[in-house]
């Protein structure tokens, strides 16, 4: 399951599917904000969805004609809403408006190339770092709480058939932890403390399982989520406090792409939906 | 599936454009609004009414503060843990009239400073006359901080100095001299505080000790046992030093009342604290900021317990990095509003500072607060210690001096990606100093500059520092205000971590006028310390309150000083003393002080 899936369809087992992901992160938003207060305000948090909302609706409308189902902007603000930290109002807007906005602008063969959400991210660390930064922090470190998120988010990404992809980029992160710790010198547990904590659990179990914008392969996807680890490690030894979005950012797109010269090279593609 | 009209994609891609330029086009609006910098003393005196001048070496202040040596198992990250110490306290601790500045140093064998204002403008080191010089030896710790308060009613200020090793309590005997008076107080024999208040809990009229807990008060940092010392947290930190409520008994003792006063519900991380009587019910409150956590507020309930109220109150939820704690009145509304320091850092952490500004009562009981801070423009610092409201140009509305600066050493060196590799993760991970990653020299949030918030009046403050030559990149940790050289303007003193203090003379406009008030509690407060101060002008109302303790590690003069702006018309001034009496005092004239004796009915 992903932050950003959006299904159409209207029987029980789609809708079951359709709100799953909704339905989720929105328990682990409650339970977490109600246990530690993540949130810096709820205010913050709805200013996201509601610019989610708004730029989903209107672009949809815009470009299309039609009313789109909102349950994928509504991960995509709740997922802003969580991620960035600023006391502004603004970047949470504004990182809401670019994550659903990437998907209708950097489009290849029908279908959007970047998470929604990292390439929001990614677009706030770059563009407005000085207004805003990103969870990394916060969401306490007990390990209970530790552990319940990380059972729920694997069962979660199991189900959705999407464990091994986590499954490969925590591995690899363990190992290219290893390396770094041999590199720099720090402790071993230094290298890998980052993934005991909330922005990882996001970034994994949420993150790169997203089904629209994975490759379709189960290998594939396997690889990727190796390359994204060792293009993280890459940018960690260049000191990148927030190198996993970064890495999924550089090597989603272009896995995806890859994967369509490949896919159109061997076969002719079938499916299609909106395109720009 | 239809293709998109041509049209329609110009109009997508320029709203994206829009989009991605939307924050480079606010900090061009930002960087026009400030506009600012560097200016000559009349132009920032017709501007913004204030120029400060640093002064220290011509008034021969000339301390410089050295960071503590600690146990070779945390020479990786010395830099980081010994990043507090540099505090300043002020006080007329001689009863000449002038107020004295002591300054705190953290170095085994450096001497802590007591500057004695000779009242000409010029001030001299008597520490080691008084008594308070030689405090920072092998056995005992180092200085983190002092406070002043008549604690015996005998009309002297004494003074409580904590360390992270023994605490020591100070009997002023009036002659120019202290007496040590730690071991018959009955104060703990070790504790790793960083912050302590006078306040009379109790209102039997004797000055109450708090003292906030910082790191665990087992862990001595000479001979750690141990390299489980750091946070269990950076957000939700559950090991931090205990905190400690004395009662004063009278007779030179002092009772520890913590548990039964409900100060041990909680192990935050305590690094400052300061109080007022905040519901209005006639009993001290108590706030703290605590690091690595929630900020904390303790509601007197009629001088028997505190009462956590931080939650209820609105302002101890959404945890932070809690560096500082200070009461004004931004409004000129007659109330306290709490400011709070917090840490930002562009791109890695922004959590904004806390104004916390009284929105009503929950109950009956609690009063609520609502953070106006982003609304006020005082809300984005960057690693702050010491925020504290003073009016520095006697326009009749408190501003705001924010220190700001952790670790200043290689330049252009950052040591943020390793600390946010590291903090992020489990209690077992970052709870031990072994697993942080070593510092190597490299800066840490240095070179910050600090923060001077002009209020303008009308809802919003303005940055100024460098326009009135207040332009200060050292690690600032402590400051006070008082009025050092007469002149009716708040003089300030920072005290800089690992560096010299800094001293400004502050200059108003000269047709900003002014009216300071000094208050003389009737023993055996005579410090008048908990008493709160209102003065009505041109239809407002602003309340001060008279503390031993605020902001971070710092004690301003026990004056209270008050702003008046141009051609004032003045109505009245309204004390509170700490027994709950009320005095009213009409008839009063501008650019004075005057002094006001507690009645004794």
């Amino acid at each position: 399951m992903s932050l950003t899936s959006s299904v159409t369809g209207f029987n029980p087992k789609e809708l079951l599917k359709r709100f799953t992901a909704p339905l989720l992160i929105t328990l682990i938003l409650l339970a977490s904000h109600l246990s530690f207060g993540i949130l810096d305000s709820l205010g913050h948090l709805m200013t996201a969805i509601l610019a989610s909302f708004l730029t989903e609706a209107i672009l949809h409308r815009f470009l299309f004609g039609s009313w789109r189902d909102l349950s994928s902007a509504y991960i995509s603000g709740i997922s802003a809403g969580i991620l960035i930290r600023s006391p502004l109002y603004w970047p949470f807007a504004l990182c809401a408006m670019l994550s659903i906005s990437s998907k209708y602008v950097f489009r290849y063969n029908g279908r959007h190339i970047w998470n929604p959400t990292n390439f929001g991210v990614v677009m706030i660390l770059l563009f407005a770092s000085d207004y805003a930064a990103v969870l990394s922090i916060q969401w306490g470190s007990q390990m209970w709480a530790m552990l319940v998120i990380w059972i729920v988010g694997l069962v979660t990404v199991y189900r959705a058939s999407r464990f091994h992809i986590s499954a490969v980029y925590v591995l690899s992160f363990f190992f290219f932890g290893w390396i770094r710790s041999w590199i720099t010198g720090d402790p071993y547990l230094a290298e890998i403390s980052a993934i005991t904590g909330p922005m990882y659990q996001l970034f994994v179990l949420f993150m790169i399982t997203d089904p629209k914008t994975t490759v379709r392969s189960r290998n594939g996807r396997m690889w990727v989520a190796f390359m994204i680890a060792l293009v993280e490690f890459a940018l960690r030894l260049s000191e990148a406090v927030y190198a996993p979005f970064y890495a999924l950012f550089l090597v989603g797109p272009v896995a995806m792409v890859l994967e369509d010269l490949w896919t159109t090279r061997n076969r002719p593609r079938s499916e299609s939906t909106h395109s720009l | 599936m239809k293709k998109t009209a041509g049209w329609k994609k110009i109009v997508l891609f320029l709203f994206f454009a829009g989009l991605i330029a939307t924050p480079a086009l606010l900090r061009e609006v930002e960087e026009r609004q400030m506009g600012e910098r560097g200016m000559d003393r009349e132009t920032a005196l017709q501007r913004h009414g204030v120029w400060l001048q640093e002064v220290s070496r011509d008034v021969g202040i000339d301390f410089v503060h050295h960071r503590p040596t600690l146990d070779p198992l945390l020479e990786h990250i010395h830099e980081q843990v010994a990043s507090v110490g540099a505090s300043v306290s002020i006080t007329d601790y001689n009863r000449d009239g002038f107020p004295d500045i002591y300054l705190t140093n953290s170095r085994f064998g450096a001497s802590n400073a007591l500057y004695r204002n000779r009242g000409d403008g010029t001030f001299e080191d008597v520490a080691d006359s008084s008594g308070l010089a030689r405090l920072n030896e092998e056995g005992v710790g180092v200085s983190m901080g002092a406070v002043w308060g008549d604690y015996t009613g005998n009309g002297y200020e004494d003074l409580f100095l904590y360390r992270w090793g023994r605490p020591e309590l100070f009997r002023n005997l009036g002659n120019g001299e202290f007496e040590r008076a730690t071991r018959e107080a009955g104060l703990p024999e070790w504790i790793n505080a960083n912050t302590a208040v006078w306040m009379d809990v109790n209102r039997d009229g004797y000055l109450d000790l708090f003292i906030g807990g910082y790191f665990h008060e087992e862990i001595n940092f000479w001979n750690l046992e141990s390299t489980r010392i750091m946070p269990d947290s950076y957000e939700y930190a559950t090991n931090g030093g205990r905190n400690y409520l004395f009662l004063n008994n009278g007779d030179g003792t002092f009772e520890d009342v913590t548990e039964s006063w409900g100060l041990l519900e909680t192990r935050r991380w305590t690094l400052a604290s300061t109080s007022a009587d905040l519901n209005d019910d006639g009993y001290v409150d108590l706030m703290l900021a605590n690091d690595y956590g929630v900020d904390e507020l303790y509601l007197n309930d009629r001088g028997e317990r505190f009462r956590r109220a931080g939650e209820e109150s609105g302002l101890g939820f959404v945890p932070k990095s809690g560096m500082s704690a200070d009461l004004g009145d931004p409004f000129n509304r007659g109330e306290l509003s709490i400011y709070v320091t917090n840490i930002s850092e562009p791109g890695v952490l922004m959590q904004g500072n806390n104004l916390w500004v009284p929105s009503g009562t929950r109950d009956g009981l609690f009063p609520v607060y609502r953070n106006l801070a982003s609304s006020l423009g005082i809300e984005r610092g960057e690693w702050g210690y010491g925020g504290a409201f003073g009016d520095l140009n006697n326009d009749g509305f408190q501003d705001l001096y924010v220190a700001n600066g952790y670790v200043s050493a290689e330049p252009g060196t950052d040591y943020w990606y390793d600390y946010a590799k590291v903090v992020g993760g489990n209690r077992q991970i970052i709870g031990d100093a072994r697993n942080w990653p070593a510092m190597n020299g490299r800066t840490f949030s240095g070179y910050q500059q600090n923060k001077i918030w002009i209020n303008t009046g009308s809802g919003s403050f303005r940055e100024v520092s460098t326009a009135i030559g207040g332009a200060l990149s050292l690690d600032s940790r402590s400051i006070a205000y008082a009025d050092l050289f007469g002149n009716g303007g708040l003089d300030l003193v920072v005290a800089n971590q690992n560096g010299a203090v800094q001293v400004y003379r502050t200059t108003a406009r000269p047709d900003h006028e002014w009216i300071r008030v000094q208050l003389e509690g009737r023993p055996p407060n005579t410090s008048a310390i908990g008493a709160s101060v209102t003065f009505f002008w041109n239809g407002m109302a602003q309340q001060q309150v008279v503390t031993a303790g605020r902001a971070f590690s710092s004690q301003s003069e026990r004056t209270i000083h008050f702003g008046l702006g141009t051609d004032p018309e003045l109505d009245r001034l309204e004390i509170r003393w700490p027994d709950g009496k009320q005095t009213i005092l009409r008839d009063l004239k501008p650019n004075r002080s005057i002094t006001i004796e507690q009645p004794e009915n």
